[in-house]
């Protein structure tokens, strides 16, 4: 007799392997954020509103947004440009560049704040020649922009680097042949290639850096209202025991990380709208 | 424009992939670059399209001295062997990339670079196709897109490199066919590469074939069958069976073959080589010959056979299945040979002619 007919799948023991996927799923990653929304859930959305109204946690907020903003902005351009000269440019030095540029994943994130701190401090290195200059980084937003820049800029530079690689280098030639010059070639044709890439790699930089706690407490000098973080913020409150307080600033973070994936995917979507084959 | 090419060379770290090309080709040429992979061919086209610089040489377009003249100025039509199309514009964005690519002063108005893109659309006979994605079209309408986007700058050459080399073969010999067309239209210099014979020979007005870095012979289809001018183009036009002869006053001899019908040649007495097609190796049973079949395969239409000398070494050759004496063409069968047509060159196997120097082979002589 013949066994009743089965689709194949590629993988084998596929049903195990997605079985254990969404398990996995599901206890990391749902099961927190299902615990985070109920504990929200549970303070009522009048004191929700009042906790995440309060002058503190707004001031939290726009600080964390603003300094992300910023260091996403500088991962935007300096990531692409790393990842532009890792590939198009050969010179002494450039495999080790391209490891340093994982450093930033692999160093614990309590590390990269205390050098950043000691190098930008009013004697550091840096901070010799910036603070008489006028522009103290330290205990300042710029410090902790300056630190979310650091831990995030990979995500931008390793999502953009295999997609610039894998392009044709007969785009850029026939663009050549048709008359266009270096900068019409990047505008034109390279930038819109990387572009869902690229996008996908700010998105998640800036994700990122909105949560980025480690390395960040060390440089800013944690003044509230000045220099006071939302991750902090909630951190705080969860030492003083107010869980409420602690879940529903999470549960903001929460909502804008969301919000940005979404962002992020209806942007990608949009980028790569030319890739939709006819049916 | 005419285009004149002496000496180039050109090499990538150790390998000389260019070794001294001359070449000219008139203006409003269609020439075939013919070669197999790895001749240099696509060097050569972007060389002459200024993707790649050569190491020495000169590449002159009408009197103008085009090393001197970066590619953007070239105005140069190129179309890739993948067909390079911008993944993430419209058929007609693509059209028009040339045109709305020019410094503003040089620029079409954007209602004329609109006319251009939709007269260049129907020309190309995919009026509806203009909206769409290059992901969206079949091979067939891509090689016509990207022609097209070639065509809308006006180039003054254009240079297509193994156009249809991703296409099946209905569609290559349409596309063959509409090819001629366009340049028969537009009138422009017309260089394309293939390694296809049939291709070649039907599109264009003169064939070069290049072997390893330089011009092995330039020619027409039947210059080029008849007479190649040395063992590499002998081969490559599918010459493969070669055996060795002994000359005697021009005439070549050797034990089992009978090579009457080859014409005399102006060679020294001593070793030499027949290079022959395998259907023009006629079998004859002999039971005194010397050949013995050693293995028979039918593809229906024809039989092939090889067959082994006991000095002369093994031959390949096809015959038809249907001929009177097919019958006896089984294995171990003792045969003679006829070559009936064949190319001979000088040398022996150990000591081959050299490929690469047609002026050391000497002219095939005239039958009175
Ligand atoms: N950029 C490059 N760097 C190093 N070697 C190269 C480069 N481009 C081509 N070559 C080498 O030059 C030789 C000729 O290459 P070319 O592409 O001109 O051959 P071709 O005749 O077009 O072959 P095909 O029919 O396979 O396309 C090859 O051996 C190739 O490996
Ligand atoms: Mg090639």
């Amino acid at each position: 007799m013949d066994p009743p007919f089965r689709a194949k799948r590629v993988l084998p023991g596929f049903t195990l392997s997605l079985g254990t996927t969404l398990l996995y799923l599901t206890l990391i990653v749902l099961i927190p954020v299902a615990a985070l929304i109920l504990k929200g859930a549970e303070i009522g959305p009048e004191r929700f509103w009042r906790i995440v109204s309060s002058p503190r946690a707004v001031a939290a907020f726009r600080i964390t947004l603003t300094a992300a903003a910023i260091a996403t902005v500088f991962n935007a351009i300096y990531g692409l440009l790393m990842a532009w000269v890792l590939l198009r440019y050969e010179f002494r030095g450039k495999r080790i560049l391209d490891a340093l540029m994982d450093v930033p994943f692999a160093l614990p994130t309590a590390v990269a704040g205390l050098s950043l701190t000691a190098l930008f401090s009013a004697n550091g290195w840096f901070g010799a020649v910036l603070h008489p200059a006028g522009i103290p980084v330290v205990y300042t937003i710029w410090g902790i922009a300056l630190a979310m820049a650091f831990t995030s800029v990979p995500f931008v530079v390793r999502t953009v680097q295999p997609v610039l690689e894998d392009m044709d280098p007969a785009l850029e030639q026939a663009a050549v042949t048709l008359g266009a010059r270096p900068w019409a070639i990047f505008t034109r044709v390279v930038f819109p290639t990387i572009l869902p890439a690229w996008l996908a790699g700010c998105t998640i930089a800036f994700a990122r850096s909105l949560g980025e706690f480690g390395a960040i407490v060390f440089i800013a000098g944690n003044l509230p209202f000045q220099t006071e973080i939302a991750a902090l913020l909630a951190f705080i409150r969860l030492e003083e025991f107010d869980y409420n307080g602690a879940a529903a600033i999470a549960l903001v973070l929460l909502g804008f990380a969301l919000v940005l994936l979404l962002v992020s995917n209806l942007l990608q979507y949009w980028a790569a709208r030319y890739r939709e084959d006819s049916r | 424009m005419a285009i004149s090419i002496s000496h180039l060379t050109k090499r990538f770290g150790q390998t000389d992939v260019l070794r001294g090309i001359d070449l000219g080709v008139e203006k409003g040429e269609l020439v075939a670059l013919l070669g197999p992979s790895g001749s240099g061919k696509t060097t050569l086209l972007k060389i002459i399209a200024g993707l790649e610089w050569p190491d020495s040489g000169r590449l002159v377009v009408d009197e103008a001295d085009w090393l001197q003249l970066a590619a953007q100025d070239r105005r140069i039509g190129f179309v890739f062997q993948h067909y390079a199309l911008f993944p993430h514009m419209s058929v007609r964005d693509n059209l028009a990339f040339g045109l709305t690519v020019r410094p503003r002063s040089a620029r079409p108005a954007k209602a004329v670079i609109a006319a251009k893109v939709e007269e260049l659309l129907h020309f190309l006979q995919i009026s509806h196709l203009g909206d769409r994605y290059p992901a969206q079209l079949s091979g067939g309408q891509r090689q016509r897109v990207a022609l097209g986007r070639a065509l809308a700058i006006e180039p003054s050459i254009l240079l297509l490199d193994e156009p249809f080399g991703a296409l099946d073969a209905a569609i290559r010999r349409d596309l063959r066919r509409w090819l001629r067309g366009v340049h028969e239209a537009t009138g422009s210099t017309t260089i394309f590469v293939t390694h296809d014979q049939e291709e070649a020979f039907e599109l264009a007005d003169r064939v070069v074939v290049m072997g390893e870095g330089q011009i092995a012979q330039i020619g027409d289809a039947d210059a080029i069958h008849d007479h190649p001018a040395t063992p590499f183009v002998a081969r490559f036009m599918g010459a493969t069976v070669e055996l060795p002869v002994t000359m005697q006053s021009g005439r070549a001899r050797a034990d089992g073959l009978d090579l009457t019908v080859l014409p005399r040649r102006a060679l020294p007495d001593g070793p030499a080589q027949v290079f022959a097609r395998p259907e023009d190796i006629i079998p004859q049973p002999d039971p005194a010959g010397p050949w013995r079949i050693i293995s028979r395969t039918s593809n229906g239409a024809n039989l092939r056979l090889v067959l082994r000398h006991p000095d002369l070494g093994e031959a390949e050759l096809d015959t038809p299945r249907r001929a009177v004496a097919a019958d006896c063409m089984i294995a171990d069968a003792s045969m003679r040979l006829r070559i009936a047509f064949g190319t001979i060159f000088p040398g022996d196997r150990r000591n081959p002619a050299p490929a690469s120097e047609p002026e050391n082979i000497p002219q095939l002589e005239k039958t009175p």
